[in-house]
């Protein structure tokens, strides 16, 4: 919300986009933006290792060993390249629970970024082309919904649902819904009053049609960024659900769940914690990269300048 | 304006009900209060005297009317885990989070608005593009996290601060930069943009034009006006403050409200769990009123309009 359009100074000049199609222009602005690069890299990259997480993996994240329980990383003394991030308490090989954590992670973060969008932008929508009490009633929900205290919220529903990934998926996303609502609420204001919402009307179209065929379509770009945004955010809200033990279970490696097991040995063993938090910031920090970078690129002042 | 204030107020107040119907519906529709009290393994019967032991046998509705009926009198009903008046508890426990809240708003504003400033000034520059990166990288970084991190490094590197407890003041150093750091990235950011507006205002380009060379006294009166727009985020980040208390006070050991959330959730503890909420609901709407009443004070456009 208090988010601020940074302005971009490695923009590609002018000169070089006139003339492209707008295909072609899009991509040379993704291209010239170092942000995007880079978070957009991240991104697939941790993608990537999901989808391939078996392959990679050099271990069974799930195998214990009692006689390589706590093996350091292989730049400590007592390390082994068998065990190149070393193993936790239950001698688990760690890089190969960090490997399967990015499958927690990226299924949590789209599963509820997802579900978030469909409640905030079908409200946002509504709200934005009907105005009037509907609009007053939304916004109404919307503060309602700001002021609850969110994680509180979303521990107690977790805890007496029963913890699953599908539920702690579908509680996050229903909780994360209001920064869709504030953008597509206010873009479809603006829409509505141009000039070929106007003509649609005009030639017969009803409001479902309106929305569908000529105000939906137009929304996607802010849509996307809001989306790349609320991944960020809801891999967060899912870590620290799992840290607080009322999140995903144990033996699942989720990156939350690991910090919270290293937690009782951090002293002497700081590796457990400070691994997978790096995992995590590189993860987050891509989303946000990306989401900036795509708000640069998909607006009009970026596309002039 | 006192009509004004008059109406916000009534709608805070609407809002903070509305958000504890919510609450309520949720914790006790979406799933089987006295199944999560008894715990997964109890047989039917246990269940149903506890349902009928805390009277979840009545209708929803007519518990939650019960619940306004109680807090009209202030009476938050009794703890199922404490066995205590839910009421009690929370006062007790109120001091901690009210410090930790308060101290974690001044390191945020020790931070923020001098690191916004400097960038305000200074757009583009190399000090500009620091204070992104670190708003950018703070906004990546899960609060437990950093709170590990600080606890790791406190405990075993640098032994000045103490990493538990909450009997001094200087207990309350590391929390609060670890609860104050999550609000820099917004405050700073929206510094920064307040400035960079000032600075281009009608008023000081004509003061410039003028050949009126005080470049100290012209950033002293810039920054003024672009203060205001940031004090009235301050006040909503205070009222965020007490519902992210939950996560910095279970690492640091604080005994207060955010800590009493955590430990009645795993106890299935929903009276407290309830209360909390409407509490946490309550301050973050006062505190919005706080900003939106600041806000019509310094800018008449909105008092009168």
């Amino acid at each position: 919300m208090t988010d601020v359009q940074i302005t971009q100074t490695t923009a590609a000049p002018q000169a070089e986009t006139e003339g492209l199609s707008p295909g072609q222009e899009l991509r040379q602005r993704m291209l010239g933006h170092t942000g995007f690069l880079i978070g957009a890299g991240l991104i697939t990259l941790v993608v990537l290792i999901a989808i391939f997480a078996p392959l990679l993996a050099p271990h069974d994240p799930y195998a214990q060993s009692l006689a390589n329980r706590m093996l350091p990383p292989i730049w400590q003394e007592g390390g082994s390249a068998d065990y190149l991030l070393g193993t936790d308490q239950n001698g688990r090989d760690y890089l190969s629970r960090l490997i399967y954590g990015t499958r927690i992670s990226v299924t949590i973060g789209i599963g509820a970024a997802t579900i978030g969008l469909l409640i905030g932008v079908t409200f946002g929508v509504l709200a934005g082309y009907f105005g009037g009490w509907v609009d007053h009633v939304i916004s109404f929900l919307l503060t309602a919904q700001l002021a609850l205290p969110g994680l509180l919220l979303a521990m107690a529903l977790v805890f007496i649902i029963g913890p699953s990934i599908w539920v702690v998926i579908g509680i996050v996303g229903v909780l994360h819904w209001t920064y869709y609502l504030v953008v597509t609420r206010s873009a479809t204001q603006r829409l509505r009053s141009l000039d070929f919402v106007a003509a649609s009307a005009a030639s017969g179209a009803s409001a479902p049609q309106i929305i569908l065929h000529e105000i939906l379509p137009n929304l996607i770009p802010q849509i996307i960024v809001i989306f790349t945004f609320e991944l960020g955010i809801s891999i967060l809200a899912e870590l620290s659900l799992s840290f607080l033990g009322v999140g995903i279970q144990p033996p699942t490696p989720s990156w939350g769940l690991m910090i919270a097991e290293g937690k009782q040995a951090m002293f002497f063993r700081p590796w457990l914690v400070i691994l997978p938090g790096i995992c995590l910031f590189l993860l987050v920090i891509g989303a946000n990269l990306m989401g900036d970078g795509l708000r640069d690129i998909t607006s009009p002042e970026g596309r002039n300048g | 304006m006192l009509k004004y204030i008059a109406l916000k107020g009534l709608l805070a107040i609407l809002v903070a009900f509305t958000a504890s119907l919510a609450a309520f519906l949720l914790l006790n529709v979406a799933s089987d209060p006295a199944q999560a009290i008894a715990g997964e393994d109890a047989t039917p019967d246990v269940v149903e005297t506890i349902r009928i032991r805390y009277g979840l046998d009545r209708p929803v509705y007519e518990r939650y009317l019960s619940w306004l009926a109680g807090v009209a009198t202030g009476d938050f009903g009794e703890s199922y885990y404490w066995h205590k008046p839910v009421a009690e508890l929370v006062a007790d426990r109120a001091d901690e989070t009210l410090t930790l809240a308060l101290s974690a708003l001044f390191v945020t504003i020790l931070i923020a608005v001098p690191l916004g400033a400097l960038a305000g000034l200074n757009p583009n520059s190399w000090i500009d593009r620091a204070a992104l990166g670190v708003a950018v990288s703070a906004q990546a970084i899960p609060n437990f996290w950093l709170g590990l991190i600080m606890i790791i490094l406190f405990a075993v590197m640098i032994p000045i601060f103490p990493v538990s407890g909450d009997n001094t003041w200087y207990h309350f150093v590391l929390p609060a930069i670890v609860l104050g750091a999550s609000s820099v990235p917004a405050v700073m950011r929206l510094t920064r943009t307040g400035l960079i507006e000032v600075m281009g205002a009608d008023y000081i380009r004509t003061a410039r034009a003028k050949g009126f060379r005080g470049n100290a006294l012209l950033r002293r009166h810039a920054l003024r006006n672009a203060i205001l727009p940031v004090i009235s985020v301050l006040a909503v980040q205070l009222g965020q403050k007490f519902g992210g208390s939950v996560i910095t006070e279970s690492i640091f050991a604080i005994n207060g409200l955010g800590r009493l959330a955590l430990e009645s959730i795993l106890g299935a503890d929903i009276p407290t769990v309830q209360m909390l909420i409407f509490v946490f609901a309550i301050v973050f709407v006062a505190m919005n009123l706080l900003a939106d009443i600041l806000n019509a004070a310094l800018d008449p456009r909105i008092r009168i309009g």
